[in-house]
Order: structure tokens, then C-alpha cells, then sequence
């Protein structure tokens, strides 16, 4: 397999891993909100919690993880890229 | 003061300019102090900050081609970031997310969770490589990927609707806030609202938006913020008061069991001649509501506006601003930080905003209260008289229940300081930030819009020979007249800001989505695929619209997809026929697949030239 190949490889598997993880936060959550309802967090019902804040925040911690992850990959194979370009 | 690069010294620019603001609104205060009346601080407060922006928007007035479509693709992570947000969050977030949430409490956060998790969406699948293609406009990578005049126009086409149903609503937001603030007709109020609009992108294209949406950030998150932050802490409900409002919250519980939620009967509110756009509370705060259908509608909601996040052209081309593909991606992650800054506070500012109203220990609550005493409340007197509030005595025993109180839900945001009894320096604050928002996101559409029709239609369709001062002559022009024309349709008020927000999404998701990430994810998507995609997708999806939306056709919903959800049905025929039409037809060409492959690698040339 080439570089490319494997780099694209790679990206594909980290999209893969953040989309999972949005599906969780975004939905997931959100299918069970009668059920996590009842469970207390901060003083919030959770579910409440977790769409007033919860899952925005894990967006936000997602996005710059995966970004980072990127670059990792991207150094790895030879494709990063400076800050100007 | 500033010596070097322009770039370099943003911090610094910045800096001054928050500080500069911060100082006005000190000085506003002890204005007032001295007797300055409200109605020339909401007018100073309007004023001051678009005319600030107006300066901006001249200084960065520019010849060049990839300054006015791109911003000279050197735009900082951050600083993108805090355009994005301003660009992102409209008047509708500003002035009626939080309202919304006072009305429809856990079922309509759904929007605050689809709003922010689609930029999962524009991380991950798109903006590192749209930039990498190093296009101006959205329709710019369709046309390029797939080849041909008609892909690229098809592209245009969902893109123009999707951001002129968009931008109608925030002229109409700028519009009602002029209105509101410099005391002033709507109909005058929404050309005021354009022309400030006008004055921030017509010179400098995507460069002066830029840097006006910057500025226009720190003013709204400033507006939005503060009020938030000083309720909770002269109501004593504590100092962090995302951390520190569970008890309320669950006492807005307790408030609705005692009070009771009641859904008036529409023949009632209409014999009581309750003013339209009025509504009472009558969905629990927090209380998640029973069965798979309502967690169905929750997730089916957030699924429309996240797909239609990673759809909507205005937001995917401020990444082609940034310096470099790493700096794209970043640049998404700092978007949503600075979004979620706002979002995060709306249901706070809700749940003290229903609280002040609710609690009957408090002195500013009204619910259970004699009509007679809540309508001798300044506020309410105002209020009322503009047809925002309403009372309706519907038992008839003189006592205001709590589904006898009717209010507008853009009153939550802009009485809720002068409710809670602060001084009126912050509600013409709030104006200015009600402002900003509107005005930042209608900068962002009609400047999409226009680009979008002068590049891929005049200069790639029309006249591909045509030099740069008339290509930019034709780019002023189309942003003044696409501007005028919203302004015209927002003046004739025939939308309510939210239903056409949410259509937007669902535009934007049915014709763009799957093209736009086959078009990177998928290199055995063809030409005929695409065009057929987007033309069965947005087909279908505005058909649907048309059969289920009570003021068209008004059929029953499948599956609860109901008119703001119809970008399901769009997008869900999208991928079908685009993945069935791209199987039936040859493979794209061999040039066509070395560009995608080209595309997936982030470092090296964009496959656009600089200037094309």
C-alpha cells in the first residue's frame, strides 16, 4: 500500500472514531432522556443538563481532540502542513 | 501603536476595541446616572456600534480577487473562529433561541443540540478538504469535481435558496431591533438594517466581513453574557450560574406543578383576541415528555439542523479563509468553542427569566398574582401596548394564571434586564448585541449568495474572460441588489423568524450534503449522479414541504416528520438516486480521480490556483 493509502486509511478510521462518538453525545443520549432523566447531576436532571450543556461541551473537547489527532496523523506520513501556507 | 503585519497585531487591535467598548458602556451608565433617558442610550448604544463597524468595513476595502472572495486566505485560527460564531449565530439564537427555550423548555433544546454538534460534521468530512481544493464558493467545488456548467448551477441554485430563506429572517431581526432601539418604523427599520449591512461587505467582500464579524462577536457575547452573569448574581442564585442553577431548575418544576400546565384550546385564545406570534407556557422546563415518538421528534430535529450545518454555504466557506488545511480544522474547533458560549448561557437566561416571572415570592413575579396589580407593571404596560404581552382572564376570577400570560418569545431576551430590574444601559447593550447577530449572519448570507452568482455564473458561465475590476464590479452589484430584494420581502413580513430559519437547514441538507461529502469521501461519484442527487434531493424535499406544512397543503406528517424536518425526506432521496445514477454511469475520469486523491492530502498546493 502506498503512503497515501495508508494515510487516507488511517483518516478514514479516525472519522470513523469522532463520528461514533458524535452519534453517541448527539443521539444516544438523547434516545434514553426519559430514562437519565431522573438522575441528578450539578443539581440538573440530566437529561436537561446534557442539552443545555453537556453534549455541546463534549462537541467542543471532541473537536480539538480529533483536530490533534489529525495533525499526529498527518506528521506521521509526511503531509502536515505548517501554519502558513 | 502598531508596527508590523496586520495579521500580527490582531490581538493587540482587538484588544483596544474590546476595551474601547467596555469604556462606552461605562460611560453610557454614568449617562444614564446623570439623567441621560433611555431612549437616547438604546440610539447611542446602535449607533456607536455600526458605525464602528462601518469604519471597519472601509478600511478593508480592497482590488483584489482573493481578498474580496477568500479574505486572502490568511485569516487566523481564532479570529476565524470568533467570525465563524457571529456568522453562525443569527438574530434568531440572539433573540429568540432563549425565548424558544422558555416556551418549549427540553423538547425545543433540541436546536442547541443540532446547532453545535454539525460541526462535528463540518470537521471531520469537509472543511480540511474544501480548503485543500482552494475553491471561492461552495458551487465552485461541485462544478470542479463533477465538471460541467450544470452540476455547478444546480449547486447554485440550492445554495441561493437556502440562504435567501436564511436571510429574509435576519433582515426582518435587524429590522425589528433598529425598529425597537432608534424608535423608528419596521418598514424604515429593515432599509436602515440593510443599508448598515451593506456598509460592512460592499467594499471589502469576505476581508471586511471578516474583520466586521470579529468585532460583532465580542459586542454579542459581551450583550449576552453580562445580563446572564449580574441576574444571577443580584438574585443571589450564585456566582457561575451554569454550574449553579440546578435548584432553580428544578424549582420552575415545582412552580409548574402548583400552577398547573395548561394548553389553551385555539378557540379560546382566538375569542380572547390574543395578538398573533403570542404564546403561554405550556411544556414543562425540564421534564423530558413520555414515549419513543418524543424522543423520535428530538433526534429526528437535531439530525436536520446538524446535516444542514455541514450544508449551509455561508458557514462552509469561512474555512476557505484560513491559512492552511491544519489551520481549517482548528479554526472549526474554535468556532464552536465560541458558540457554545452562547448556547450554553440561553437556557440559563431562560430559566431566570421564567423563574423572575413564576415564583410568586419573588417581587418581579406576576403568575397567581391580581390582573389588576401585574398591569399597572411599567414593563407590562409597554409591553402590552406593542402587542408583546397579552393577559387573557380566561376563568374569569382576576387572577393571572399561568396559561393567561401570552408573550412574544423575543421579549425573553430583550425585557428580561429591565424585568429583573437593571439599570437600561443593559437593554440598549442587548439591542446592540440583538444587532450585531443579525447583522453579522445577513453580512455572511448575502455575501454567499452574491459570490457565489458573480464567480460561478457571470465569471465562470457567463463571461470567463473577463477582468478583475469588472468581476468585482458585478460582485458589488449583485450584493446590492440581492440585499435590497430581502430587505423587500422582510419588509412585507411574511415569515416568523424560526420556521424559516429551520427551512434553511432543510434546504441546504436535501440538495447539498451528499454531493458535497461523495464529492471528497466517494471518488466513484459522477457528474450525472451529482446532478441528479441534487436535483431529486431539493425536488423531493420542497415537495414534501409543500404537502405537509399546515399553510400549504397541511397533510398529516409521516413519521412526525413535520415541515421543519423535511430535509430527512430530501436528503434520504439524495443519496439514493445519487448513489444509484453514479453506479449506472461510467466512472469519472482518470484527472477527476488523481483530484480527489490530491484533495485527501493536506499539504501541498490547493488544486484551485490562488487566483482562478
Amino acid at each position: 500500500m502506498s503512503n497515501r493509502s495508508k494515510h487516507w486509511e488511517k483518516t478514514k478510521g479516525q472519522m470513523i472514531i469522532t463520528l461514533l462518538l458524535w452519534f453517541f453525545f448527539g443521539y444516544v443520549i438523547f434516545m434514553f432522556g426519559e430514562t437519565i432523566n431522573t438522575v441528578s447531576f450539578l443539581g440538573y436532571p440530566l437529561a436537561y443538563y446534557m442539552c443545555a450543556q453537556g453534549s455541546l461541551l463534549a462537541f467542543v473537547v471532541i473537536l480539538f481532540w480529533s483536530a490533534n489527532k489529525q495533525e499526529k496523523i498527518d506528521e506521521e506520513f509526511g503531509f502536515a502542513t505548517g501554519e502558513d501556507e | 501603536m502598531f508596527k508590523g503585519k496586520f495579521i500580527n497585531n490582531l490581538p493587540k487591535i482587538y484588544g483596544t476595541y474590546t476595551g474601547g467598548f467596555l469604556i462606552f458602556i461605562i460611560l453610557m451608565s454614568i449617562a444614564e446616572q446623570a439623567g441621560m433617558e433611555a431612549k437616547t442610550i438604546g440610539i447611542m448604544f446602535v449607533a456607536f456600534t455600526v458605525s464602528i463597524y462601518a469604519v471597519i468595513g472601509w478600511l478593508s476595502r480592497t482590488i483584489e480577487v482573493d481578498a474580496y472572495y477568500v479574505a486572502g486566505r490568511s485569516v487566523p485560527t481564532v479570529f476565524n473562529g470568533m467570525a465563524t460564531a457571529a456568522d453562525w449565530m443569527s438574530g434568531a439564537s440572539f433573540v429568540a433561541m432563549a425565548g424558544g427555550i422558555y416556551f418549549g423548555g427540553y423538547t425545543y433544546m433540541a436546536f442547541l443540540v443540532g446547532w453545535t454538534g454539525g460541526y462535528i460534521l463540518v470537521s471531520s468530512l469537509l472543511a480540511p478538504y474544501l480548503r485543500k481544493f482552494g475553491c471561492y464558493t461552495v458551487p465552485d467545488f461541485i462544478g470542479t469535481r463533477y465538471g460541467g456548467n450544470l452540476s455547478r448551477f444546480c449547486a447554485v441554485v440550492v445554495l441561493t435558496l437556502a440562504s435567501f430563506t436564511y436571510v429574509t429572517a435576519q433582515i426582518n431581526a435587524t429590522g425589528t431591533i433598529a425598529a425597537r432601539a432608534l424608535g423608528i418604523p419596521f418598514e424604515l427599520g429593515v432599509w436602515v438594517g440593510l443599508f448598515s449591512i451593506l456598509l460592512c461587505s460592499m467594499l471589502g467582500g469576505m476581508r471586511a466581513v471578516t474583520w466586521t464579524q470579529v468585532a460583532q462577536y465580542i459586542v454579542l457575547i459581551t450583550a449576552y453574557l453580562l445580563p446572564i452573569f449580574w441576574i444571577s448574581n443580584r438574585g443571589g442564585y450564585g456566582f457561575f450560574p451554569h454550574l449553579m442553577l440546578g435548584e432553580e431548575v428544578a424549582r420552575l418544576g415545582e412552580l409548574e406543578a402548583q400552577f398547573g400546565l395548561v394548553k389553551n384550546a385555539a378557540a379560546d385564545i382566538a375569542a380572547a383576541g390574543v395578538p398573533g406570534g403570542l404564546k403561554s407556557i405550556s411544556l414543562p422546563h425540564s421534564g423530558v415528555p413520555a414515549g419513543g415518538m418524543a424522543a423520535w421528534k428530538f433526534i429526528s430535529l437535531a439530525l436536520c439542523m446538524m446535516v444542514g450545518t455541514a450544508s449551509l454555504p455561508h458557514i462552509l466557506m469561512r474555512y476557505f479563509t484560513t491559512p492552511s488545511v491544519k489551520a481549517a480544522r482548528k479554526s472549526v474547533a474554535w468556532s464552536l468553542f465560541f458558540i457554545f458560549l452562547l448556547y450554553s448561557s440561553a437556557p440559563m437566561l431562560a430559566t431566570l427569566s421564567k423563574l423572575q416571572l413564576m415564583d410568586p415570592n419573588l417581587a418581579t413575579g406576576i403568575i397567581g398574582k391580581p390582573i389588576a396589580d401585574v398591569m399597572s407593571i411599567d414593563w407590562v404596560t409597554a409591553w402590552t401596548a406593542q402587542k408583546q404581552a397579552f393577559i387573557a382572564d380566561f376563568n374569569g376570577d382576576g387572577i393571572l394564571q399561568l396559561n393567561e400570560w401570552f408573550m412574544r418569545g423575543d421579549v425573553v431576551v430583550l425585557s428580561t434586564p429591565e424585568v429583573a430590574g437593571l439599570p437600561y444601559v443593559i437593554t440598549g447593550l442587548v439591542a446592540a448585541g440583538g444587532m450585531a447577530a443579525a447583522m453579522s449572519t445577513a453580512d455572511g448570507l448575502v455575501l454567499a449568495i452574491a459570490n457565489s452568482l458573480s464567480h460561478d455564473i457571470y465569471f465562470k458561465m457567463v463571461d470567463p474572460k473577463a477582468d478583475v475590476r469588472k468581476r468585482l464590479i458585478v460582485a458589488r452589484s449583485l450584493l446590492v441588489v440581492i440585499g435590497g430584494f430581502a430587505a423587500y420581502i422582510a419588509s412585507m413580513r411574511i415569515t416568523s423568524i424560526l420556521g424559516a430559519v429551520a427551512w434553511a437547514f432543510d434546504f441546504a441538507m436535501s440538495g447539498l450534503f451528499f454531493p458535497l461529502i461523495l464529492g471528497v469521501w466517494w471518488k466513484r461519484a459522477t457528474r450525472q449522479g451529482a446532478i441528479a442527487g441534487m436535483i431529486a434531493g431539493l425536488g423531493s424535499g420542497t415537495a414534501y414541504l409543500i404537502y405537509v406544512y399546515p399553510k400549504f397543503m397541511g397533510n398529516p406528517a409521516w413519521l412526525g416528520i413535520d415541515h421543519l424536518r423535511f430535509g430527512i425526506i430530501g436528503a434520504s432521496v439524495c443519496l439514493v438516486v445519487m448513489v444509484v445514477v453514479s453506479l449506472m454511469t461510467p466512472e469519472p475520469d482518470e484527472a477527476t480521480q488523481k483530484m480527489v486523491d490530491e484533495l485527501r492530502v493536506p499539504s501541498g498546493k490547493t488544486i484551485l490556483g490562488r487566483q482562478h
